[in-house]
């Protein structure tokens, strides 16, 4: 339905309108979105802990975990509120290379992130493999700072930035697909934001 | 807990049926919904806005009704200058255009009063908009739970909503209106003129019969981490803290 009166305005750049999936706007910014404070987080007090169900494989403290190999990963990001950033830089440690660590094939077909907070969100092992996805360590070359996830988040960049849990402690494998925080209250299982999926229900 | 489905919550045409400027910066725009929906308190509409050509642009709007107000939603728009929708609704929109819009949305935001309380609210600038649906929801349904709203505001007259909220103020029946202006002196005895702190915090709790069961904070992130540091700073729970954000 077209809107009366809109689009002789301002609109954004169209020549990286390939990049941009539908319903989202180009922000040059790097907007900040929680469900609750900011946890601030010692690294001395970071752990990271790899699970199949309730059971643990292996647990990394700060300085294990950052003698992992490090990644570099540039990738456009796309929020759920309709922004995509391009070309956000980030380093850290592949989820491949934290399996390699732990000396394990993934377990099961699901995983939950967790956080320190107690955030969860539910993401398929097949999405966070072969380079698709990482435990980010740095931004921009620095420490990802509280507000953005720091010390450490998932970086899971072909999905909504949701997805990409700050304040990471843990990944799960779980044997179902197990809806995660936002997932429970009304946002898409699955988000790919090319598929426009952002609520539960969207195809 | 709401699910915000797409099942539920499909795109639908909502006619503006009034418009009412709040204050210099802030418009509210009334939406009677073809397809009627019953919102809780906190949740947010999505607006899609699209041009002949088939650019579409889509933002996501509080809604400052409450629940009760069955039928027509109300959304209280900022303009900002660098936009392209708010300025779009600020000097185009006009009553009788159709808008698409779907929702209700967002499942952690929001409150019932038979969630009851003690509550604490805490808004800067737009972001008391959610928060308005929430204290209007209370008052509307008679609801007993104390609530005390810490609203946050630039300069006098860009409290939004303020005659409504210092008239639900004046009845005294559990719901307490704690004003501060960042760029003006105070202008009722109770109120202040500086940015949130712990010790603003700590005062407005203290006007709670008991201590709060759920606070939530609502602004542009600077605000609301400014916010929920003085809450904790207060001693309130990080677990009890719900945050909403908008802005860079």
């Amino acid at each position: 339905m077209v809107t009366r009166g809109f689009g002789s305005g301002r609109r954004p750049p169209t020549d990286h309108d390939a990049r941009i999936p539908p319903g989202q706007y180009l922000e040059q910014g790097f907007p900040v979105l929680s469900a609750g404070p900011t946890p601030r987080v010692r690294t001395e007090d970071w752990s990271f802990t790899l699970k199949h169900g309730p059971r643990p494989i292996k647990k990394w403290k700060w300085t294990e975990f950052n003698a992992l190999p490090l990644t570099r990963m540039t990738r456009d990001i796309h929020c759920v509120t309709a922004w995509t950033k391009f070309d956000t830089a980030w380093q850290g440690v592949l989820v491949d290379d934290i399996l390699a660590d732990a000396g394990i094939a993934p377990p099961t077909a699901y995983t939950l992130a967790l956080s320190f907070d107690g955030y969860t969100t539910n993401v398929p092992a097949k999405d966070l493999l072969d380079g698709k996805a990482m435990v980010a360590l740095l931004y921009e070359g620095k420490p990802i700072t509280p507000d953005h996830g720091g010390p450490a988040r998932l970086l899971v960049p072909h999905l909504y930035f949701w997805k990409s849990a700050k304040w990471l402690n843990g990944l799960q494998f779980t044997e179902r697909d197990e809806p995660g925080f936002w997932e429970l209250r009304g946002y898409h299982i699955y988000g790919d934001p090319w598929r426009e999926q952002r609520y539960s229900g969207d195809p | 807990m709401s699910q915000a489905s797409a099942a539920q919550s499909p795109w639908q045409t909502a006619r503006i049926v009034r418009i009412e400027k709040r204050t210099p910066r802030v418009t509210s725009f009334f939406f009677k919904l073809s397809r009627p929906f019953v919102h809780q308190a906190g949740q947010h509409v999505d607006v899609r806005l699209t041009a002949p050509d088939g650019y579409q642009a889509r933002r996501s709007y509080s809604i400052a009704s409450a629940p009760e107000s069955r039928g027509t939603i109300e959304l209280a728009i900022e303009r900002l200058e660098d936009g392209e929708v708010s300025p779009f609704f600020h000097e185009v929109a006009a009553i009788g255009d159709e808008i698409e819009l779907r929702g209700p949305l967002g499942g952690h935001f929001i409150w019932s009063a038979s969630d009851g309380g003690p509550i604490l609210l805490v808004g800067g600038g737009s972001g008391v908009v959610p928060l308005m649906a929430m204290v209007r929801h209370r008052a509307l349904q008679k609801s007993a739970a104390p609530a005390a709203l810490v609203f946050s505001a630039r300069v006098w007259d860009e409290v939004i909503f303020r005659d409504e909220l210092i008239r639900l103020d004046d009845r005294r029946d559990g719901f307490d209106l704690v004003l501060t202006l960042t760029r003006e002196p105070a202008q009722r005895p109770s109120d202040y003129s500086r940015r949130v702190d712990a010790a603003m915090m700590v005062q407005a709790m203290e006007r709670l019969p008991k201590a709060p069961t759920l606070a939530f904070v609502c602004g542009s992130n600077a605000f609301v981490s400014a916010a929920a540091q003085a809450l904790i700073d207060a001693d309130m729970p990080a677990d009890l803290i719900r945050t909403e954000r908008y802005g860079v």
